[in-house]
Order: structure tokens, then sequence, then C-alpha cells
């Protein structure tokens, strides 16, 4: 009963055999253990579980597995590169944006594809990127700050 | 000298804008959370949950679900019969309901199985036969007469407690008051909403100690509690809160999930995971009391409080929980930052067949705050003076006491003012902004750290330990819950300041039952003073050590050292130092393995008056806050945007200015969200109106205002370099500030929470009509 599917996560090719009504979410935290994408509620609402698919961001409990066959995924776990932390990553961390973590990495994975989209946002422009993803420690004030900041280093 | 002095000037770690400790893990994904924990052979645990708000449990049959393939164990709560309870004196809750459901979430039953599915099927096999009881939703429906007790062994009823103190000559200085304000309020039910579920995970090993891995803010009272309900000697048990995903208070007290955890693993012989569902966070809920309050208020003419006089009912849902400190706050909080002549309260907090209420950020005072902010705001409007300036010519001084004894000693509520005023341009906008467009002010204040532990005994209440290894590292260990607030970065301030390091290179081991001495919890914003304390005394015992090495090796008096800059340095010659890893050795070579403990002590002397009643309320030290906020109210849809909000807060010293910020500006957008968007509401038949992240409308980037944080800092004498709390008092006056904004606005008055544009359509029709009456007349 299970389907065959190959996935890139973070450079890694993996093969499973999954059910078809496995969520994308639980693939990624159970069965490959990779744990930094997380489930804050079981109505899409929250935005905690947010990954990149073929380079968009995408609620990982919105997708099942089967169909992420084939797609290239990113994940918070994947998004330093050669050790060297992501800009927003550094921004995060330079402009206190965040408190307890829980929402971070869904937050980071939207404000990178709001940046690969539009690399210079305004205020409004973020905070509407943001609209799918709650925050219930910041009052997103830092994140907003640090997503401008991010922006800026970049450009 | 002069050198010297400014080399040290460049060390002030306390009061500098650093990073967190945590920040990277959970930047990475690297942070794991309790649910992040995987262990082998583990078992996923399920509970079952009473469909009727109130009804008698006749049998339970667990026999086809016992049965099931792939299921390790079910229990029920005759396995776990004694009851528990966060405050000592009124334990009415049961892991499992042992003869009663009273809420529609109550949990009757657990599974441990080889995975969810077959967890949830196992579920489904158990049969449970109820004998249906009145359900009773409201305070009044439970209080009336020949209603069914929630708790048969309460004494009074369904009240849970009541509480009525009197303080001065009330009914006299009403009487003579040249103004009498009185108004009906209501303050709606708010939930906590953690972005991260509760969950728990448990382990005994083969000698029978058990490990308990919750995603708890209190893992000292959940200890103490599994060993109660296990009749497990409490050494066999550790407890440990991993990385924790929010609280706010949903977190303070032990769960079900915690008890069934524990017992399934004893019962099956493997580790057990419980995760709740969204669904199952709102039915755990202990949030925001819901609270009617009926509030006179006598001022003389120039503004001046002369009494207080409220009834306010409380409605504490199914179960105690903290309600008897609620109930306490709903009343003792009030008495500050203003003072009054005379005050009483009585409140009353009501059993219901509803998930229980409890402790949500600035616990039991946010609402009272709603109402008599809202008394001073309209006895301003009928006085004709200004609303801040009323504030000014109310406010307590520093050093005094208020109407009902707490001993308020440092005090920036006149600054808070100041700086709210100045930042929102008040004197030249408010009362002067177009109609649908306002500005309102409201203060606040906030204890740091209830005085008492909240089993009675004369331990200290949170004990630090620091350790510096022979690599030059310093470990500190505290039982302090850091639940995002940043509570470990604090220490490791405090700890860095000390020592002469930066804060990345402290490792701070924190809520670890095993590991870390005792903390008494994050709750009541206690952390920074009291762990605070603790830390500052532990730190300065390490360096003293390592002064007394180095000044004996140099022939010169230890006050002639200073550690700064990962160095020793003498202040009379700059020039003669030493780094800090050798005068590590020094003093280990001296003094053996270097380690030194620092403890905070409950201060019982001075704090509060003696009466019955006089310890709850009672802080070492208070903060102060001002908040104004300016809205825009479209009156023809009747829709309220929060535009902005002022916020100064007296946090006494910041030891981290950016954690402080971090949050007022949390709280400011909590406070925001329950004045025009949450409500946590039960339909007619018990099941929650909205029980999901979908239809509880929590603010997005978009809906929370623009927030600026503003720090006074006052000093006080109790707290770890002056600090004081500034996790709660934050939120609170951005609730009424924001009503009184929406009056400055369109004229019209919302007492009523939360505010909807049909409240305010409402308020406007009724404006309208008597406004045309009037001109007829």
């Amino acid at each position: 009963m299970g389907i065959p599917i190959t996935v890139q996560v973070n450079g890694v090719s993996h093969s499973h055999e999954v059910e078809p009504r496995l969520l994308l979410a639980h693939y990624l935290r159970d069965v490959l253990r990779l744990t930094g994408t997380h489930i804050g509620c079981d109505t899409s609402s929250c935005g905690a579980c947010t990954i990149l698919v073929d380079g968009k961001a995408v609620k990982s409990c919105t997708m099942l597995a089967v169909q992420a066959d084939g797609a290239e995924i990113t994940t918070i776990e994947g998004l330093a590169s050669n050790g060297e932390l992501h800009p927003l990553q550094k921004s995060f961390n330079e402009e206190h944006g965040l408190q307890c973590g829980f929402c971070t990495p869904g937050m980071i994975m939207t404000a990178t594809d709001l940046l690969a989209n539009n690399p210079s946002p305004s205020e409004q422009e973020i905070r509407h990127a943001l609209e799918g993803n709650y925050c219930r420690c910041t009052g997103y004030h830092n994140i907003v700050k640090a997503i401008q900041n991010a922006a800026n280093t970049q450009g | 000298m002069a050198d010297a002095q400014n080399t040290r000037d460049r060390h002030d770690v306390v009061g500098s804008r650093h990073r967190r400790v945590d920040g990277l893990a959970r930047l990475t994904g690297e942070a794991r959370y309790t649910d992040d924990i995987f262990l082998p052979r583990m078992a996923i645990g399920k509970i079952l949950r009473s469909p009727h708000a109130h009804a008698r449990i006749i049998a339970i049959d667990t026999s086809a679900a016992e049965n099931l393939p792939g299921v390790f164990a079910v229990i029920t709560g005759k396995d776990m019969p004694l009851p528990y309870g966060i405050i000592p004196w009124t334990q009415d809750e049961h892991a499992l309901a042992l003869e009663k459901v009273r809420y529609i979430g109550d949990a009757v039953a657990a599974v441990a199985a080889v995975d969810e599915d077959t967890a949830l099927q196992a579920l489904e096999l158990i049969e449970v036969e109820y004998e249906i009881l009145p359900a009773y939703l409201t305070p009044e429906s439970a209080l009336a007469t020949g209603a069914v007790k929630i708790h048969e062994k309460n004494k009074k009823g369904n009240i849970s407690k009541h509480v009525l103190l009197e303080f001065g000559a009330v009914n006299e200085n009403m009487r003579q008051a040249d103004l009498v304000i009185e108004g009906d309020y209501f303050f709606q039910g708010t939930t906590h909403a953690a972005i991260e579920p509760h969950c728990a995970v448990a382990e005994f090993d083969s000698a029978g100690h058990l490990t308990v891995w919750s995603a708890t803010q209190v893992p000292h009272y959940l200890h103490r509690e599994l060993a109660r309900v296990l009749g497990l000697p409490q050494e066999n048990i550790r407890v440990i809160q991993p990385n924790l995903g929010g609280a706010f208070g949903g977190k303070s007290e032990p769960f079900d999930l915690e008890f069934c955890v524990a017992k399934l693993a004893q019962k099956c012989g493997r580790p057990v995971k419980i995760l709740y569902t969204r669904e199952e966070v709102f039915y755990a809920h202990r949030g925001r009391h819901p609270m009617q309050m009926h509030y006179e208020t006598g001022f003389d003419k120039n503004g001046r409080i002369l009494a207080v006089d409220t009834h306010t009912i409380l409605d504490g849902g199914a179960y105690s929980s903290f309600g008897l400190v609620t109930t306490y706050y709903s009343g003792q909080l009030l008495t500050a930052p203003y003072a009054f002549a005379s005050y009483r309260f009585d409140s009353t907090r009501v059993f219901t067949n509803k998930p229980a209420c409890g402790p949500k950020r600035g616990h039991g005072s946010v609402q009272p705050r709603f109402a008599i902010e809202i008394q001073l705001d309209k006895a301003a409007h009928a006085l004709g003076i200004d609303p801040i300036e009323l504030r000014r010519r109310n406010a307590l001084p520093a050093h005094t006491r208020t109407v009902n004894d707490l001993h308020i000693r440092s005090n920036g509520f006149l600054e808070c003012l100041d700086r709210v005023e100045q930042a929102s341009g008040w004197k030249e906008r408010y009362g002067k902004l177009p109609f649908g467009h306002g500005l309102g002010v409201a203060g606040s204040t906030y204890i740091s750290g209830t005085n008492y532990p909240i089993y009675p005994n004369d331990m200290p209440q949170s004990g630090v330990k620091i350790t510096i290894d022979r690599s030059g590292r310093v470990t500190l260990y505290s039982g302090a819950s850091d639940i995002g607030q940043g509570s470990n970065t604090m220490l490791a301030v405090i700890a860095a300041q000390e020592l002469g390091l930066e804060v990345a290179d402290i490792t701070v081991i924190s809520a670890d039952t095993a590991l870390t001495p005792v903390d008494l919890g994050a709750y009541s914003s206690r952390i920074t003073l009291m762990a605070g304390t603790a830390c500052l005394q532990a730190a300065k015992e390490l360096a003293a050590k390592i002064r007394s090495s180095v000044a004996k090796k140099w022939g010169c008096a230890p006050e002639n050292l200073t550690l700064i800059q990962h160095s020793v340095r003498a202040l009379d010659d700059p020039d003669r130092r030493m780094p800090v890893i050798e005068a590590f050795a020094l003093a280990e070579a001296e003094f053996g393995t270097l380690c030194t403990t620092g403890y905070f002590e409950t201060i019982t002397e001075g704090v509060h008056g003696d009466y019955r009643g006089a310890t709850i309320g009672a802080s070492p030290a208070y903060s102060f806050t001002a908040h104004v906020a300016e809205v825009r109210v479209d009156a023809e849809t009747g829709l309220v945007r929060v535009e902005k909000i002022w916020a100064a807060h007296d946090c006494g010293k910041a030891l981290s200015p950016v954690s402080v910020e971090g949050q007022i500006e949390g709280s400011v957008y909590m406070g925001a969200a329950e004045a025009v968007m949450e409500e946590h509401t039960t339909m007619e038949n018990g099941l929650l109106a909205a029980p999901s992240l979908l239809d509880y409308r929590i603010p997005t980037a978009l809906d929370t205002p623009e927030i600026e944080a503003m720090i006074v800092q006052s000093e006080d004498p109790m707290g770890p370099y002056g600090a004081k709390e500034a996790g709660e008092g934050p939120l609170h006056p951005a609730i009424p500030a924001i009503a009184n904004a929406i009056f400055d606005a369109v004229g019209v008055r919302i007492d009523m929470l939360p505010i909807t544009p049909e409240k305010i359509l409402a308020a406007l029709r009724v404006k309208e009509a008597e406004e045309k009456s009037t001109v007829r007349d």
C-alpha cells in the first residue's frame, strides 16, 4: 500500500514508500527526523511547518508526501550553507526576531520565499507575506525588522 | 585610573544589547522541543475525553480496547485515584476522571499503542456509561437554587472562592464624593494559544526511576504532583523541560497528559509520548477568567479617588486551578499605581461546566484593570480634567504602602506617563482629532513574583549553581523555566557581568530536576527578581574567589581587582592584567573545584499587612506601565483599527534591553488582541465555539498595531541590579487604553469585551437616537 517517492531534501536524495495520506510535515518529522519543521495546529493556520518546495514557501501540513515526489525541498536545517548562516538567520539573531522560537523556522522559510521574489520589500509587503504565519511571542515587531535588515544586507 | 575606569565601562554586559543564548539553536532547527523527542520502542498515547459537560460515570469497559492488536496499555481514573491541583488547599482534579466528568473534554481514559492510528482506534472501543447531569454554563445558572454541585465536596454550592476585603471608610467616603462613577464591565474569556501544543514523554528505567519530559513552565510543581499521584518517591522522578514553544501561563500547572504518559509507561514498559491536538489545547485552557465587574468609584472635585467599591463574579470553569489566587488578585492588585483613600472588593469565583480558567499573562489583574481605567477616563471627562493629568494627581509615590498595605519601593509610573504623553503627541492631539480617530491612555502595575511559594515552606524559592571547568567554560545551573521570555539569557547576562565574560561564554542548563537547583517556575513574573538574585549571589561569590587568588599572587588587595573583558585587572594599574583562564586555574588550585551557589529566600519582613489574605498579591517589587493607544474607528462599519500603541514600562533596570522590549511588544500585541479580537467561548451545549487556530482569531502581522516600546528604569532595591518584571505588566493597559481611545474617536463607551463592530454600531445608534431626542427636547 506504500507509494514510492523520491525527494531531494536539503540537497540529499531520499527514497521511501509512504502511505498516500501521509502529510509532508509528518514525513519530514517522523520519517526523516528533521524536527526543525514544527507543527502548531491542525488547520493549516499557524505556518510553523512552512518549508520550501521547489523554492516556494509551502505549509508542509497542506501537502501530502506523495505530492512532493520529485520535488526539491528546503527545511530550516538546510538553510545555512558551508557553515555560514543564511542572512535571515543572522538578522533574526541580531534583531532579537524570536523568543520561544517555535514559529521561527516557518517565519524564516516564508521570508526566504519573499526575498527571493522581492529583494527589497516594504514593511507592508513583509507583513502581507507573513499573513499565514502566527507568532504569539514577539508582536511581529522584530520579525519584520529582521526581514527588512536581511533584505538590506542581501541587496 | 581613568583608563581603568574606561575599560570597566566598556564591560557593561548588563544593559547592553546582546543576542540570546539560545538564538542560534532556535534559528537552525537544532533546538529540540518536547515533541522532537523520539525514544526507542516509544509508544504513542491518546486520551479519551468526555462528550458531556456534566455527567456521572457509571461504568467504563476497556476490554475491547485492551484486546486490540497494537495496544500496550489502557488506563482509567482508578489507576490514579489521588486528586491533585496546583493549589494545595483546592486539589479537586484527577489525572483521569474518577466518578464524574465536569466539562466537555474532561479526560476519562488513556491508551498507549504502537502508533497514533491504533491508539485512536482503541479510544473508539472504550465504552463509557454516563448518567447525564444538568450542565451549568454561566455563573448565574451554577449559583441558582437547587443547582447540582459540580464538586460534591465543595462546601458552598458551586462557589469556588469568595473574598471580601475592605480598607478604610468606603461607604462614608462614597457619600462625601463630589462625583460617583458607576459602571458594569465584562471581560471575556481568552486563551494563551502558545504555538507549541502541550506534549509530554515518559520513560521508566529498570530501577523504577521515572523521567518525564514535558512542555511545562513549572517543572518543580509537576515533579511534586507526579510523585503524589503516581505514589512514587520524589527522588525516583526526574522532570525535564526541553525547549518550550511559548506558554503565557497556559503550561503552569500539571495536566492530564503528564500523569498519563507516566502511568502508561509504567504499565507497558515502554516510553510513551502524548501530544495534544490543537483542539485539546483549547479544551485544556486555564486561560483568562471571564469576569463580570460592577464598579463604583467616588472622586472629589479635583479628581482624587476617595473610594473604590467593586463586585466581581469570576467564571471559573470546572476546576479550581489557580482560582483561589485569581480571586484574590482580582481585587488585591488594583491598589496601585493610584492612591485609593478607601477600597472594598467583593469577588466570587464560580464553578461552571466549562474548561477550567487559570492564569494567563497578567493573572487575575488584567480584567479589573480594564474596569478601573475606564472608570478613571469617565471621571476625567465628567470633571473636565485631562485623563493623564487625572492619573498624575492620583499616582502613588515611591516608597509607600498601598491602601491594602502592599509595600511599594521603586515607582517609575510618573515617568511612564510622561514618556507616553510626549511620544504620542498627546497634548497637541488628545480630544482634537477628527471624528473616527482617537487617543486613549491607561496605566497599571504588576508584581515581580508572588511573594510566597505555592506550598508553604521555608526553603529558597530559587537556587543557582555556577561551575567553572578547567577549559575556562562557565556553566550555570538553574531550575528556572525559559519559556521563550529569555530567562536563560538574563541569567547568562548576570554571570557574564560579574565574571568579566561575554554572554556567549556562559552555558546555561535549566529546568531539569536532576541537574538544577529548585526554582519554583515561570509564573507571576518572578524569575528575573528571584532567579536573578540567586544568580547574582553565586556569580559574586565566584568572582570574589578569583579576585582573592589573583590578589594573593600579586600581593594586592582583592578590592583593587576587577574582572573585565576576559581578564583580571588592577584598578590602579591598567597594564596589570591576567587572562581569566589563568585566574580560574589559580582559584581552582587554591579553593578546589570551582562551584558556587546562590539562592533567593522569601522576604517576610515589611512586604505586606497582617490581615487574612494580605500575603496574596504581595511581591518584593512592583512594575509600572502606561500606554497611549491610537485608534481609527469606521463609523459606517464599526470596524476598529488599532494604529499604534506607545508603551512605557518601568522594569527597574533592564538587564537585557532587547529582551525587555521584546516582552513589552509581545504584551502589547496580546493585550490589543484581547481588546478587539479574541474570545474563548462555549456554545449552549458546552462545546467550545472556536477550538482551533482557524476560528479562534489571533492577530497576524497585519492585525498587530505599530508598537513603540519605551523602557523606564526606577532601580528597585529588591531586584538584582534594581531589576523588576517585564513579562506581564505591559499587557494590562493596552485593553482600557484602546477602549478609551475609541471613546475619544467616536464618543461611545464599550464596556463589554471584546470590542466588536456590532457593539460599536449598536452604541453609535443609541448615541444618535439620544442626540436626536435631545435636539427635539
